[in-house]
């Protein structure tokens, strides 16, 4: 039976099929799953009791969070048609709305990716002159002076140190929140039946915590930490292949909808950049180049990295762009 | 109270009269339609058959577009309605990624636009636009919890169906078979 639309609605963004979000939504929930590997990473290691022999990632990282969440949501507002009326987002909390509490993990995230940095201040510090960033000891050391001379701030940071172990699990649960939250987002859309799954969750967590790891190696200057980071994202890599892997298969057993759906990276027009530049140049490729390091071969670590970096983008892409092309088939 | 439409396929000929008189009805910007026809063609040539199904928003039970509004501007008003409220709407875009029918769409102006039931009419006690200038009087409206009226019967006497059941979005426009 063929299928046409015989009073053509010519509306932009909505034929043939749903494309209204683009890379916007993508690289805003890209760089919320990086914000959240980032700062999970930091907290787990904080309380495992690894800040002397893991600086970079228990008190560095954290302080790239924040511009990063800013750079997500700058572009989430930017994506809004109505975007004067932004402000009706906190005017109200929706729990059956993913939109909604994932606006509000941000701002409490976000709050934390600010106290937690600060609570370290002085070790940070150190770091950035012991590594020549001069022109960043300027601001820690303005806001060493102005802790020392105002009794509000003050209070505030010691309050936060002393209670940081709390206000670690407390930034665990936040972030994991957060990643997830990246996944559900896009699993809430039962009407597509590719988000329609919720494996994204934790596949979107998983991705979200690897294109973190792969932050940590990048810019560390601590071999040790680096390698603890390739060995762990090597796992997040496994977990990752896993569960795309299991995807698929469950949409494939699924209803008609659910295989056309894979069918778009099973043979249809997502597969040879899906397979062949997401997994094989994101994933594969990587990962055999931190094996390689592992067992001693000297491969500068900022290209693993980077590869996962963009694959990490590309992914969700690919996501949310084929996402919007599977929909449910429309026949009496 | 709970309103609903049915529509007989078999008397529908694809005409868009109900797509044009929403349209004027509603002021829909031009390039904009809040309903709008589908064409189905079934068999080989010569023996083709053709079905129309005139098709807005389904005013569902089950309203994942409400759901994912994270503003609350997506609502549910009186006797089933789905509404947006427009200067609560960000323009995010949720509602149209969760209706798995199309049936929404950014107006120009930057919030969510979508079929009211022409709720204005039906204050004062007339039908939407589309169903009193439909020529073949395909369309009925009615309350669905009144098991006196038009549609109710209909629906009791005729054979019916819904648009993407397997969605879950319970959808209160019928069609006849
Ligand atoms: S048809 Fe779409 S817009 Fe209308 S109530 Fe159902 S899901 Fe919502
Ligand atoms: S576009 Fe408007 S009505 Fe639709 S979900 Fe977003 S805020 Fe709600």
């Amino acid at each position: 039976m063929e299928k046409l639309l015989a009073t053509d609605r010519h509306i932009h963004g909505l034929y043939p099929h749903v494309d209204i979000w683009g890379f916007p939504i993508s690289a805003y929930l890209f760089l919320g799953g990086l914000a959240a590997g980032i700062l999970i990473f930091a907290a787990i290691y904080y309380l495992l009791g690894k800040e002397k022999e893991m600086p970079f990632t228990v008190k560095i990282g954290p302080l790239f969070a924040l511009p990063i969440i800013m750079l997500g949501l700058f572009l989430l507002i930017f994506d809004l048609h109505h975007k004067l009326f932004v402000w009706q987002l906190f005017m109200t909390a929706r729990a059956e709305s993913p939109m909604s509490w994932g606006a509000w993990t941000l701002v409490i995230v976000s709050i934390f990716s600010v106290l937690w940095p600060l609570s370290f201040v002085d070790s940070i510090d150190e770091y950035l002159i012991k590594r020549g960033w001069s022109k960043m000891t300027r601001v820690t050391e303005a806001i060493i002076k102005f802790e020392h001379k105002w009794i509000i701030p003050h209070f505030i940071i010691m309050f936060f140190r002393k209670y940081r172990k709390f206000f670690a699990i407390v930034l665990l649960i936040y972030s994991i929140i957060l990643g997830i939250y990246t996944g559900i987002l896009l699993s809430a859309f039962n009407a597509h039946p590719l988000w329609n799954n919720p494996i994204l969750g934790p596949l979107f967590l998983t991705s979200g915590v690897s294109t973190g790891s792969a932050f940590v190696m990048w810019l560390s200057d601590n071999h040790k930490e680096r390698l603890l980071m390739s060995a762990i994202d090597m796992s997040l890599i496994a977990i990752e292949l896993f569960f795309i892997v299991h995807m698929f298969m469950g949409m494939e057993a699924g209803a008609e909808a659910y295989k056309h759906a894979a069918d778009l990276f099973l043979g249809g027009e997502f597969t040879a950049i899906f397979w062949g530049v997401f997994v094989g140049l994101g994933l594969i490729l990587p990962f055999t180049l931190e094996a390689l390091e592992l067992r001693g071969f000297h491969i500068p670590t900022a290209l693993p990295a980077l590869l996962i970096l963009a694959g990490g983008l590309l992914f969700r892409i690919l996501m949310v762009s084929a996402g919007q092309i599977s929909e449910y088939p429309m026949m009496p | 109270m709970r309103y609903g439409m049915v529509i007989d396929t078999n008397k529908c000929v694809g005409c868009a009269d109900c797509v044009v008189a929403c349209q004027t009805e509603n002021n829909v910007p031009i390039g904009y339609s809040r309903d709008w026809i589908m064409e189905f063609v079934e068999g080989d040539f010569p023996k083709l058959s053709l079905h129309f199904e005139t098709q807005r928003c389904n005013h569902c039970d089950d309203t994942p577009c409400v759901r994912t509004c994270p503003t609350g501007a997506s609502h549910v008003a009186e006797g089933g309605i789905v509404k947006v409220t427009h200067n609560e709407c960000i323009g995010c875009g949720a509602c149209i990624e969760a209706c798995p029918y199309d049936a929404r769409y950014f107006h120009p102006d930057g919030y969510v636009d979508k079929c009211t039931f022409c709720d204005h009419r039906l204050e004062d006690g007339l039908d939407p636009a589309c169903v009193s200038v439909c020529p073949t009087e395909c369309m009925h409206f009615g309350d669905l919890d009144d098991p006196g009226s038009d549609v109710s019967k209909l629906l009791k006497e005729r054979d019916n169906y819904t648009i993407i059941p397997e969605a879950g979005t319970k959808p209160q426009i019928f069609y006849l078979k």
